[in-house]
């Protein structure tokens, strides 16, 4: 069972914790070399396939109707959530709204026990990992079953999730095959790890549980106020099965995933597909509303879950990583996650959109999601490549603001309070910067060896811990352009 | 029990919306929309032009596609199950009969009554027609209509044949989707279905049809 | 055209070869460049930090220190960001619209764009006979767009042997406090741009900003790489002997 810190219970957390700070974590994955190999072969392939075919000649159009559709969507959210409720209630379908984790878990809960089933399918879905859904159906003695490839090793794992859209790209194809040959029931002692081979005996163990499946549990990547339209787009053929075979359908889905109107589906549906996996279409795209007699479900239930959502949708600068179209483009760009994987974002959103969602919808309190907003360089590759326009950096260094306006109320001041604003007064005035730029020189030069310094006290200490600084020549600047002639 | 026990948190949600949008709440910002709705004339001339990219897209998506006449569409099923050595498919009910004239050796169920999941499991294709295609994704719609059935005839069987009218096809997806009832459950399939998630190599086959086939029929 | 220089507080007090190659640079072009003595820091290690506050006061001496200028040039890619793309931010973030006005009265050019775009030269009488490889910085490359710039006036450098950098739009991993709060990472990433470099098999890598040469320089000393760092500022600026 994958670790979780969901019960039915009252956790107050809106996230799963993301436990260490993410310097820490990220120096546990930085050490393993097999997540290293494996992250860096994913980034490069999932970028080779992006830039494999060529951007439509119209991308930045796109992009710009794409950043709009998803601010109407925003800016009218509540007006659009309603009209979704009407639309999906007219078509026989159920909608539940949920404030929080726990009340996600109950509601769901709830709705498996009333069909007394004894086991669900799932496809693909980050609410119900957000919600820690598989640890309260295990606790009320109901299996959930992974049925996404990825997923399933990741629950064979008992790891988390590493990439939005690859959850075990962590993860090559020797460990796939140890997992299968513990946790899948028939894998021959002789399977091979080929990718081909892998998939072969995964296909037999996930199709046998599709067969007697009565409720199933998926996420959605859009919701048509317009239509009650729920949509979804997958490549292996799962969630196909999981909207098709059961009784019962249950979807949850964050509030922010509703978009206007059908038509503004033509722009997504180029959007998203392209920026996920560089193509034209994803393999399928289902769409359904409410309930179709004699096809698929009998029962469909749409779950509505703020969890945190509306913090975000409250910061004017913030909101728009309420964009999201869950790509992961900004992840396979990234320099960062391509080095530390996603485990060190914690558990549920990972890469530079996970950097800017978490720590909005959970607040910035503790230390582990202060730290996210400094898990970028600002290097600006993810802003470049993002389908909707988010400004990664720019709610980055706004979130950034917020954490140190949180320290600032403390007793006692942190030691990089007193540090920045010391140099803020210094530099404040001219005297008083060329003073201690004076006072600096000196006292550098003092340290330095050879004409550098290999060795810095106190918080700069981290900066010589693996890069030398050059010994600043004797006379500034200013000193020089003083006694120009 | 099910209907209510969100019912609290409605107004809530609600309220924290409209709290944290404050001022900003209700402004629709214009949707610039300068994207092309339709195939760049260049590359769409003529009804061929749209037919050929559409071949050319599909086979770029790893399925097989193929040309036929009206009259030779029988021929061109019966072929492709042998193909297959299908022994047993499943079929709509209602798909034309025509189609179907030259099987031989192949045993064709109906889905009415509807089958049940391990019959559907045990066959070894099935054969459709469809509601769209879109010739730039190399794309075919199912919508549930005529000559396609319930969404889960082609989501479980290891082979799907498809049927595509060559007035079916669009060129893009905005005309695609103008063409769509959002209110039938829509099934958009592009390619057989596929994997990258074992070391980032593309395996086709975890799930529904490893393998997808689509006749064009130019009247 | 009278040119208000912009030295970065680092530059200022850690390569200040790079401020005099600036000012030899535009004199020899015939330009009269001054230096406001009241300036001292913009902000953007405050800024991007996340001490908006500070940034705020420290923006509101720049603008002051800098008003009335012509045309303020720096060599400090992410410095010009700072004043150009973050000033408004943080004039919204103060909630002071007189700062923003402040900021948006000021015309400030990084060194290349201002060379090539505003004077329209690319060809500089400049001769360094070396093997060089460029990395374009992040600030340089996707803020302010510089594109091509600075390669073409590497490539008019005479006997200049100019050589791609693989990977060269990859991040090196500075980004300010970022190489100090996630120093692991920040290491990570500056052994592979350190690799990159020495696969060129160039004796300088040059860039328009001396934060990123700074880190990029202390890795390659550190592993006594057999690289200099240059900024492109001080080799438009060697003549060699006359």
């Amino acid at each position: 069972m994958t670790a979780s810190s969901g019960t039915a219970g009252e956790a107050r957390a809106p996230v799963p914790l993301p436990t260490p700070k993410f310097a820490t974590a990220a120096r546990a994955a930085l050490a393993d070399t097999r997540l290293r190999r494996n992250l860096r072969g994913a980034t490069a392939s999932l970028r080779e396939r992006a830039g494999a075919s060529p951007e439509p000649g119209d991308w930045e159009e796109l992009r710009e109707a794409g950043r709009a559709i998803r601010d109407d969507a925003l800016l009218n959210l509540d007006a659009h959530l309603e009209e979704l409720e009407r639309a999906v209630t007219e078509a026989g379908g159920t909608v539940h709204w949920a404030a929080d984790a726990a009340e996600a878990r109950r509601i769901v809960l709830a709705l498996v026990q009333a069909t007394g089933a004894r086991e669900v399918v799932k496809a693909r879905s980050l609410v119900a990992r957000e919600i820690g859904l598989n640890g309260a159906l295990a606790a009320a003695g109901i299996t959930a079953r992974e049925t996404a490839l990825a997923d399933l090793v990741v629950q064979l794992g008992g790891d988390e999730p590493s990439h939005l859209l690859s959850p075990a790209a962590h993860r090559d194809g020797a460990q796939i095959r140890e997992l299968f040959l513990r946790g899948l029931l028939g894998a021959p002692p002789d399977l091979p790890d080929e990718p081909a081979a892998l998939v072969g005996a995964a296909r037999a163990h996930l199709r046998e549980g599709f067969l007697a499946a009565r409720v199933a549990i998926t996420g959605a990547n859009f919701l048509v106020a317009e239509t009650g339209t729920a949509v979804l787009l997958e490549s292996e053929g799962n969630a196909r099965m999981c909207l098709t075979l059961p009784d019962t359908l249950i979807t949850l889905a964050g509030i922010e995933k509703v978009v206007p109107a059908w038509a503004d589906l033509e722009v997504l549906l180029q959007l998203l597909p392209r920026s996920a996996a560089g193509e034209a279409m994803t393999p399928y795209v289902s769409s359904w509303t409410g309930v179709t007699p004699g096809d698929g479900p009998r029962a469909f239930h749409l779950v509505l879950l703020d969890n945190g959502r509306t913090r975000a949708l409250a910061d004017e600068v913030g909101r728009a990583a309420l964009r999201c179209v869950r790509c992961s483009a900004c992840l396979n760009v990234c320099p960062v996650y391509e080095r530390t994987g996603g485990h060190a974002y914690g558990p549920v959103y990972p890469g530079p959109i996970g950097a800017i969602l978490t720590p909005q919808m959970r607040g910035v309190e503790s230390a582990a999601d202060a730290s996210l907003p400094y898990a970028s360089t600002l290097c600006g590759a993810c802003a470049d490549v993002c389908p909707v326009k988010i400004d990664i950096p720019e709610v980055l260094v706004h979130l950034r603001g917020r954490v140190v306006e949180s320290r600032r109320r403390r007793p006692v001041p942190t030691p990089e309070l007193l540090m920045m604003r010391g140099l803020a007064w210094t530099m404040g005035d001219a005297r008083r910067y060329e003073a201690a730029l004076r006072r600096g020189t000196r006292w550098a030069r003092l340290l330095s060896r050879g004409g550098r310094i290999r060795r810095l006290p106190g918080l700069l200490g981290k900066w010589t811990e693996a890069r030398d600084l050059p010994a600043p020549p004797a006379e500034s600047f200013r000193a020089w352009w003083r006694r120009r002639p | 029990m099910s209907g209510e026990s969100g019912a609290g948190s409605r107004e809530e949600i609600l309220r924290r919306v409209r709290e944290a949008l404050g001022g900003a709440r209700g402004a629709r910002p214009p949707v610039p929309r300068g994207y092309a709705r339709r195939l760049p004339e260049a590359e769409a001339e003529t009804r061929a032009d749209v037919l050929a990219l559409f071949t050319e897209r599909v086979a770029d998506r790893r399925a097989a596609v193929r040309h036929v006449s009206a009259d030779e569409l029988a021929t061109a099923v019966a072929a492709a199950l042998w193909g297959r050595e299908a022994a047993q498919i499943a079929v709509p009910a209602d798909l034309p009969y025509g189609w179907l004239a030259d099987l031989d050796g192949v045993r064709a169920l109906a889905d009415a009554p509807a089958l049940d999941t391990e019959t559907l499991a045990a066959c070894d294709g099935v054969v459709t027609g469809c509601a769209a295609a879109v010739a730039l994704t190399g794309t075919v719609v199912l919508d549930g209509g005529r000559a396609q059935g319930r969404r889960a005839l082609t989501a479980v069987p290891g082979y799907h044949l498809c049927v595509v009218h060559a007035d079916q096809i669009v060129g893009t997806v905005p005309e695609a989707l103008g063409r769509l009832d959002p209110s039938r459950p829509l099934t958009w399939i592009s390619g057989p279905s596929t994997t990258h998630d074992i070391g980032m190599a593309r395996v086709e086959g975890v799930h529904g049809p490893r393998h997808l086939e689509v006749l064009v029929v130019e009247d | 055209m009278r040119v208000a220089l912009f030295v970065a507080c680092f530059d200022d007090a850690m390569f200040p070869a790079t401020g005099k190659a600036v000012t030899s640079l535009l004199e020899r072009l015939g330009h009269e460049v001054s230096y406001p003595p009241g300036q001292t820091c913009c902000g953007q290690v405050h800024w991007t930090t996340g001490y908006h506050r500070e940034a705020a006061a420290l923006a509101r001496g720049f603008t002051g220190a800098f008003e009335g200028s012509e045309a303020v040039v720096t060599a400090s890619a992410s410095c010009a960001v700072a004043v150009r793309d973050a000033y408004p931010r943080i004039a919204r973030s103060a909630r002071d619209p007189g700062l923003a006005r402040a900021a948006e009265g000021l015309a400030v050019y990084e060194l290349t764009e201002f060379l090539v775009d505003v004077l329209g030269v690319t060809d500089l009488g400049a001769y360094f006979p070396h093997r060089v490889t460029y990395h374009p910085t992040c600030q340089s490359l996707r803020t302010l767009g510089v594109a091509d710039r600075p390669l073409r006036l590497l490539r008019a450098v005479r006997g200049l042997e100019l050589v791609e950098l693989p990977a060269a739009e990859e991040c090196c991993g500075f980004g300010g406090a970022f190489a100090m709060k996630n120093a692991d990472v920040s290491v990570a990433m500056v052994a592979d741009k350190v690799r990159h470099v020495r696969d060129t098999g160039a004796d300088v890598v040059c860039a328009a900003d001396n934060s990123c040469l700074a880190h990029i320089g202390g890795a390659l000393s550190r592993l006594r790489g057999g690289v200099r760092v240059m900024h492109l500022a001080e080799i438009l600026a060697e003549t060699g002997p006359v």
